[in-house]
């Protein structure tokens, strides 16, 4: 299939949803009153492993406007699915602190929450391990990680290799725990008529919500409707349905009423989903010249007992760079923890951190600049597989990049330049990730007036998805982008897989491009005539995306360029500059895309210099689990940054010729601002994040 | 549950409330007005999502007892716009610079903005304000890093600071 033409495709688009979100006028899930409806609020473990001997709920029912309280003693029995987290008041094990064990129903939001404060629970407590350590007997070879992939991949004689290597680095590389924290707290209302079930619920895919709580409640899909329009935010947390959503459900069939639940942003550090803990250890050798001749990438990671979840951290490192022996592993542990989950650019955020921090190193050792160091490694197929790129931009990115930063000028002696009390250094790093896509189905459909609508279950979580499509099916129709108007966030729609994997717009605008050439063809058959009553066309891309060329390996790329200023008395690190190139296929809309590169590096900036969850060893649960304690970047810690691309052209991507970009900006972030902060300070911190007692240290 | 007789004034609409004692002004405005425009994202005062003018200036409606402001005028995210229907110049240019992406934080970064420029406009400096003495009265004279301080109470995950701040920069400059 070829690109289609480009009309709305490239011009830079206000968001179609603008005008409500400026307003106040767009309505999150939690942002409905139906009327007869009561509000939950969740009860949580007390301990991170053991058995609830007994629940005691009468004094929260004892409380005025108590309609409920549900505990696995006696919520109703639901189907158990592949995620065990969603049996949830189902069983009286304890697997990790703050797993949900009851949950209370009342009139108001405030005697709900008071309530469960007075439900009484008596526990047998076991002793639990929280903290990941290398030295943990029980870890072990998962086999598979996540997205498929296997854990272990080996090339050639790495032990060889590295013994003759002309230089080498062996470093170990950590990063903490990281939460999402999506603005909006995940929130669902559940309203039962009958057996049929309609969630407001805040989530990346509105179909995948309807389908796993169809399961769950062992309903067919059709019985399940899940309305999501506006969505505060997920970054991979909202990606499939949180217990919540079960326990929402499960409150108001046992009340028969609409039920309202809105999780608190303490909770949102329990069972919500973060990102793994890494330790890695990165042994890369080369040659004098700067060929890489090794690269043995291993990570450790933790899951919970419930679940076996592998982040994929060295699977980015086995197509990067060209070396004949290579080896990446994945080793897991499992904790008395909760599961951890998808979070923005899984895997290649913490792997591209070390690998690209390492890099570094090897660039220092070998006295090469480390933008030429990427360049003499750049592979011309892809390494591990021997298939070709079907494109790669990543020496166009960091070529124009060094150009636009003044890389040039770049004295590499580190820890010699001082303003005042700030050293001040620059680094560099790639960014890399996959581009996927799933099938969708959509329905294009031409009204009498001239206009037209598009239906797909697709999901803007802040992304812009529903701008890009307005834009695709405006080209794909050949009209005006004003014609067009796109529902999507809601399972009634047509099915549509997630918005994730940053192959949203991948996906759901192959499944539109079809639907609206299919509606122009409709259209043409009838003289180009449109009847009163319109006409509509229907399409299912599961062939198209089936047919996908498997003969090509596609990724997009970028590069990063920090510039740090460390207080040489207080450690303080701060980012005075951060520029990313990226080539990521064809730009649908400029103005959301920039957004969305400049908000992948805002929250690789923040996980360079502020964020880690804090694991209590005594308790079992994250300590600052809040946003006082969980800092996260604010306005002062952000200051100059841009984001830019190159014209990247690739048909053997989809009919726009794109590659997903929700999740590029945040990988390499960290790395450039490590290797910044090496120049600026000649300290190598090697775990996350650079806090100020870290850069203090000798 | 004890409750207490109150009236607010919303977005220039009186109304006579009977609330339980416990409810905030954020669950009082989006709970009992169906006034869903001020967002709930942490209920602590830590992010700011919440924002409204309480009494013309801004404040984190989580933190605020309702029944502690009987007869406050209160101006929301859906009282800035003129009754025709024009957007508040914030409302406009933060559409304009894409500041905003999911859309959460935004009414209360809106508000915040709100307040902050009328802040600076009454002279008050803010900590990386370097010299006290000057008029300080001009918000068009607001650097960057005074729009980035006055601002860290409103956090915005999606990362749109880069095109917040201009997004104000231009509405101080137009004053």
């Amino acid at each position: 299939m070829s690109a289609v033409g480009s009309l709305a495709i490239g011009t830079p688009t206000d968001r179609v949803e603008g005008r409500e979100k400026v307003t106040g006028a767009a309505r999150y899930a939690f942002e409905q009153l139906p009327g007869d409806h009561a509000y939950a609020w969740l009860v949580q473990s007390e301990i991170a492993s053991g058995e609830i001997l007994s629940l005691d709920a009468s004094p929260a029912l004892a409380q005025e406007g108590v309609v409920a309280v549900a505990w696995a003693g006696n919520a109703p029995r639901v189907a158990e699915v592949d995620d065990r987290e969603l049996s949830v008041l189902q069983s009286r094990t304890i697997s990790y602190r703050g797993q949900i064990v009851a949950v209370v129903v009342a009139e108001s939001l405030e005697t709900a929450r008071e309530a469960a404060a007075h439900v009484r629970i008596d526990y047998e407590v076991r002793d639990h391990e929280v903290v990941l350590d290398e030295h943990d007997p029980a870890i072990y070879d998962p086999g598979t990680v996540n997205a498929g992939y296997p854990s272990e991949s080996v090339q050639g004689d790495v032990a060889r290799a590295l013994a003759r290597a002309d230089a080498a680095v062996d470093v170990t590389y950590r990063t903490p725990a990281f939460h999402n924290n999506a603005m909006e707290p995940h929130a669902t209302v559940a309203l039962w008529d009958g057996d049929d079930l309609t969630l407001y619920d805040s989530n990346q895919g509105a179909s995948t919500v309807r389908d796993t709580l169809a399961q769950v409640f062992e309903l067919e899909p059709e019985q399940v409707r899940v309305i999501s329009p506006h969505v505060g935010g997920g970054f991979g947390s909202k990606g499939t349905p949180r217990p919540h959503v079960v326990v929402a459900a499960l409150a108001a069939r046992m009340t028969g009423r609409p039920v309202k639940l809105a999780i608190t942003r303490q909770q949102m550090f329990a069972f919500t989903g973060y990102r793994t803990p890494t330790i890695q250890r990165l042994r890369l050798g080369a040659s004098g010249d700067g060929q890489l001749t090794a690269i043995v990438h291993e990570a450790l990671q933790q899951s919970s007992r419930l679940r076996e979840f592998t982040e994929q951290t060295a699977v980015a490192t086995r197509m990067m760079y060209a070396a004949p022996n290579r080896r990446t592993a994945h080793r897991l542990a499992r904790l008395d923890v909760p599961t951890p989950s998808w979070m923005r650019a899984p895997g290649e955020a913490p792997g591209m951190y070390a690998l690209e921090s390492a890099l570094d190193e090897l660039a220092v050792e070998l006295a090469i600049d480390p933008v030429e160091l990427r360049i003499r490694n750049e592979p011309p197929l892809d390494p591990e597989r021997g298939i070709p790129f079907s494109s790669r931009g990543l020496v166009a990115c960091l070529r124009l990049g060094a150009e636009r930063f003044g890389w040039a000028e770049r004295d590499p002696t580190p820890g010699v330049r001082r303003e005042g009390d700030w050293l001040v250094g620059t680094g560099v790093a790639a960014s890399t990730y996959p581009a996927y896509r799933s099938p969708a189905t959509a329905t294009a459909r031409a009204e009498g007036d001239g206009s037209f609508v598009v239906r797909i279950a697709a999901s803007d979580i802040g992304t812009g998805g529903r701008t890009t499509l307005t834009l695709i099916a405006a080209d794909a129709l050949d009209q005006p982008a004003a014609r067009v108007t796109v529902e999507i966030g809601d399972s009634a729609l047509p099915r549509a897989g997630l918005a994730g994997g940053s192959m949203g717009t991948a996906s759901w605008g192959t499944a539109v491009t079809l639907a609206c050439r299919a509606l122009v063809e409709r259209i043409e058959a009838l003289g180009g005539h449109v009847p009163a009553d319109g006409l509509e066309a229907h399409a299912d891309s599961s062939d198209e995306v089936r047919a996908t060329d498997q003969g090509y390996s596609r990724h997009a790329y970028g590069a990063q360029f920090a510039e740090v200023r460390v207080d040489a008395v207080t450690g303080e690190a701060r980012v005075s500059r951060l520029l990313g190139i990226f080539a990521a296929g064809r730009i649908i809309n400029p103005t959301t895309a920039r957004s969305q590169f400049l908000g992948g590096m805002t929250m690789g900036l923040s996980m360079a210099l502020l964020e880690e969850s804090v694991m209590d060893r005594e308790f079992g649960d994250y300590l600052n689990h809040d946003l006082a304690g969980y800092h996260v970047a604010s306005h002062a810690d952000v200051g100059e940054l841009e984001a830019d691309w190159i014209e990247e052209l690739d048909d053997h991507l989809n009919p726009m010729g794109s590659k997903g970009i929700g999740e590029i900006g945040i990988v390499g972030t960290a790395a450039a601002i490590g290797n910044a902060v090496f120049h600026a300070t000649g300290r190598r911190v090697r775990e996350l994040p650079l806090r100020l007692d870290r850069l203090l240290a000798t | 549950m004890p409750t207490n007789d109150i009236t607010l004034t919303v977005n220039g609409e009186r109304h006579d409330l009977s609330l339980d004692t416990r409810t905030s002004l954020l669950d009082a405005l989006r709970e009992r007005l169906d006034l869903t425009g001020a967002k709930k994202g942490c209920d602590h005062g830590q992010c700011g999502a919440c924002t409204v003018l309480l009494d013309g200036r801004r404040v984190n409606s989580c933190l605020v007892l309702a029944v502690a402001h009987d007869g406050a005028e209160i101006t929301t995210i859906e009282g800035l716009a003129e009754p025709d229907g024009e957007l508040h110049p914030l409302q406009t240019a933060f559409v304009e610079h894409d500041a905003f992406q999911c859309g959460y934080c935004t009414p209360g970064q809106i508000c915040s903005a709100v307040g902050m420029l009328a802040e600076a406009a009454a002279g008050w400096p803010s900590v990386v304000t370097e010299d006290l003495v000057a008029d300080a009265t001009d918000p068009a004279a607001l650097s960057d890093g005074e729009i980035r301080e006055r601002m860290s109470g409103n956090l915005c995950r999606c990362g749109a600071y880069a095109h917040i701040v201009p997004a104000i920069a231009d509405v101080a400059g137009r004053r």
